[in-house]
């Protein structure tokens, strides 16, 4: 029993990060109604960034908020530079976009900070939690900050009129430019606020794994399976996918003979197409009432 | 008096195919004026290209400043509310929803409170269905919702495109007789684009009629609806 207990908590540790990954997948899916495969090389970027910045001397939570300032404006100048003008092409020019920009931005890191393994520090320490040898405070934090988070984007989206306006522009573009908000604008924020929550998942993220340009191509593919998961429009579905994906994914490595550490992420994975094709909204994806 | 609204010349395009060729009509302030015309005559068009939601030529002019070049979310911040055919319902959002959104460009939020509430006393079935989502209203109550979402914005002008199709002989009844107050009570200029041509020439004070992209009649609505040939082909009688 203490083992299962252990494999859960640690399962939940390494869920914050998917689910941190996922909240800005979600994100950006609401705007755009596209994944966004660079989102990940976004977040890496911003996470360099932010070493920079500690590395001139910067402290770290001033090297925190300028990375979200930075990334904020990064997103939107990304939207504004190269997918505005491919707002009205076919699907696949959106994908091979995101594509080059994976492979221009996960270069340009490599080419200014090198592909050598860095160090990242984590504002919460890293003793256990609470005596917990699985727990660490940094993980602690992690779940924390992502719980955090989502509040934030519930009260945005639920109750500001920023929020409102963004969710429309998302579900009907035409409909919403009808009652006189610039959708366009609210296409380029999503972008901001996607960029920003990935340089927060990037911060968070980087103690545990290590700061290097490839960082993050195991995570987003986590990120995107607990998204889907948790049903693409939800904020709280992305959160707990994230939670759930990183149990799961902990206790079958445990508990099935055979699978260890190499075959976590293919039964992951499977256990993912299995939800989809039994509840194809996700788990908190809102099934579009319609009538006919 | 000068028109509110002044069309001149208007021409609208759908890639090579030309859709309005040069209509020239005027909305007084406070008028109640309906568009008619059959299938594919230019009637949607007209009104998407007012608001700028298809390519056009010509000159629209609105309380005599031009609206050419102003992207559609600016000219519906002008004042003018446009309730698009099929009504463009938020259907994932809730009843109350969709009336704040009518409301998304005004600051004053008492003004908007007060507003919806208004808006309850128009449709009281809303009221009902407040916090439903807005995709499993009815046909009419959406209809409905459509029209409170536009006039949430507490429009100077409305256009509206065909509001009764689709819905019982009943509930178009309800529906137009609300515009109708709501043109007197409220000084909206409406500007309705109607196949149930008998209703509008009874609710409105002028009428064009339209055909394949032209004005071809216009007059006050009692001299339309006594018009022979307006009688034989939109009326049926």
């Amino acid at each position: 029993m203490e083992l299962f207990t252990n494999q859960v908590l640690a399962g939940i540790a390494t869920g914050a990060i998917y689910a941190c990954m996922a909240l800005a997948v979600v994100m950006i899916y609401q705007a755009i109604d596209h994944l966004n495969f660079a989102q990940g090389e976004m977040a890496m970027f911003s996470t360099f960034v932010c070493w920079q910045l500690m590395q001139w001397g910067v402290p770290y939570w001033g090297a925190f908020l300028i990375t979200l300032v930075f990334s904020f404006a990064g997103g939107i100048a990304i939207e504004r530079l190269l997918f505005k003008p491919l707002a009205k092409a076919p699907i696949l020019t959106n994908v091979a976009g995101f594509i080059a920009l994976y492979a221009i931005i996960n270069s340009v890191a490599g080419l200014i900070w090198d592909f050598t393994i860095k160090q990242f520090p984590t504002p919460f320490g890293s003793s256990p939690f609470l005596g917990s040898q699985l727990i660490s405070t940094h993980q602690a934090g992690m779940i924390g900050v992502t719980l955090l988070l989502l509040m934030l984007l519930f009260f945005f989206f639920r109750f500001t009129r920023m929020g409102l306006a963004m969710r429309a522009a998302a579900s009907l573009p035409e409909s919403a430019r009808l009652v006189g908000i610039n959708t366009s604008w609210m296409i380029a924020l999503g972008w901001g606020m996607a960029a920003a929550i990935g340089a927060i998942a990037g911060m968070l993220i980087a103690p545990v794994v290590f700061l290097e340009p490839n960082m993050m191509l195991g995570v987003l593919i986590y990120g995107f399976a607990a998204a889907v998961l948790g049903g693409l429009t939800s904020p709280l579905g992305a959160v707990v996918g994230g939670f759930l994906v990183g149990v799961f994914e902990n206790l079958v490595g445990t508990y099935i003979p055979g699978v260890g550490n190499e075959l976590k992420l293919p039964i992951a994975l499977a256990l993912i197409v299995t939800v989809l094709v039994v509840k194809p909204a996700g788990l908190f994806g809102r099934p579009i009432v319609k009538r006919v | 008096m000068t028109a509110m609204l002044n069309v001149k010349d208007l021409r609208a395009y759908y890639g090579q195919v030309q859709a309005l060729h040069g209509l020239e009509f005027a909305l007084n302030e406070g008028s109640l004026t309906t568009l008619l015309g059959a299938n594919g005559a230019g009637k949607t068009t007209t009104l998407r290209a007012i608001c700028n939601m298809v390519r056009s030529t010509g000159a629209i002019e609105f309380d005599g400043a031009p609206l050419t070049g102003r992207s559609t979310e600016n000219i519906v911040r002008l004042g003018i509310a446009h309730v698009p055919q099929g009504r463009g319902t938020f259907t994932t959002m809730t009843v109350e929803e969709n009336l704040q959104l009518g409301a998304i460009t005004r600051s004053d939020k008492a003004g908007v409170i007060s507003d919806i509430e208004r808006m309850y006393d128009h449709f009281p079935v809303l009221k009902e269905r407040h916090t439903q989502q807005a995709g499993t209203l009815s046909g009419g109550e959406q209809q409905m919702l459509a029209v409170a979402r536009a006039l949430m914005l507490r429009p100077r002008l409305m256009l509206l495109d065909e509001p009764s199709f689709g819905l019982a002989p009943l509930i178009v009844r309800d529906l137009f007789k609300i515009l109708g107050k709501i043109n007197r009570e409220d000084k909206v200029t409406i500007l309705v684009v109607e196949q149930n041509a008998q209703l509008a020439l009874e609710l409105a004070d002028k009428a064009y009629v339209i055909e394949t992209g032209r004005i071809v009649m216009s007059g006050s609505a009692a001299e339309i609806a006594n018009n022979e040939d307006v009688r034989k082909s939109y009326l049926g009688y």
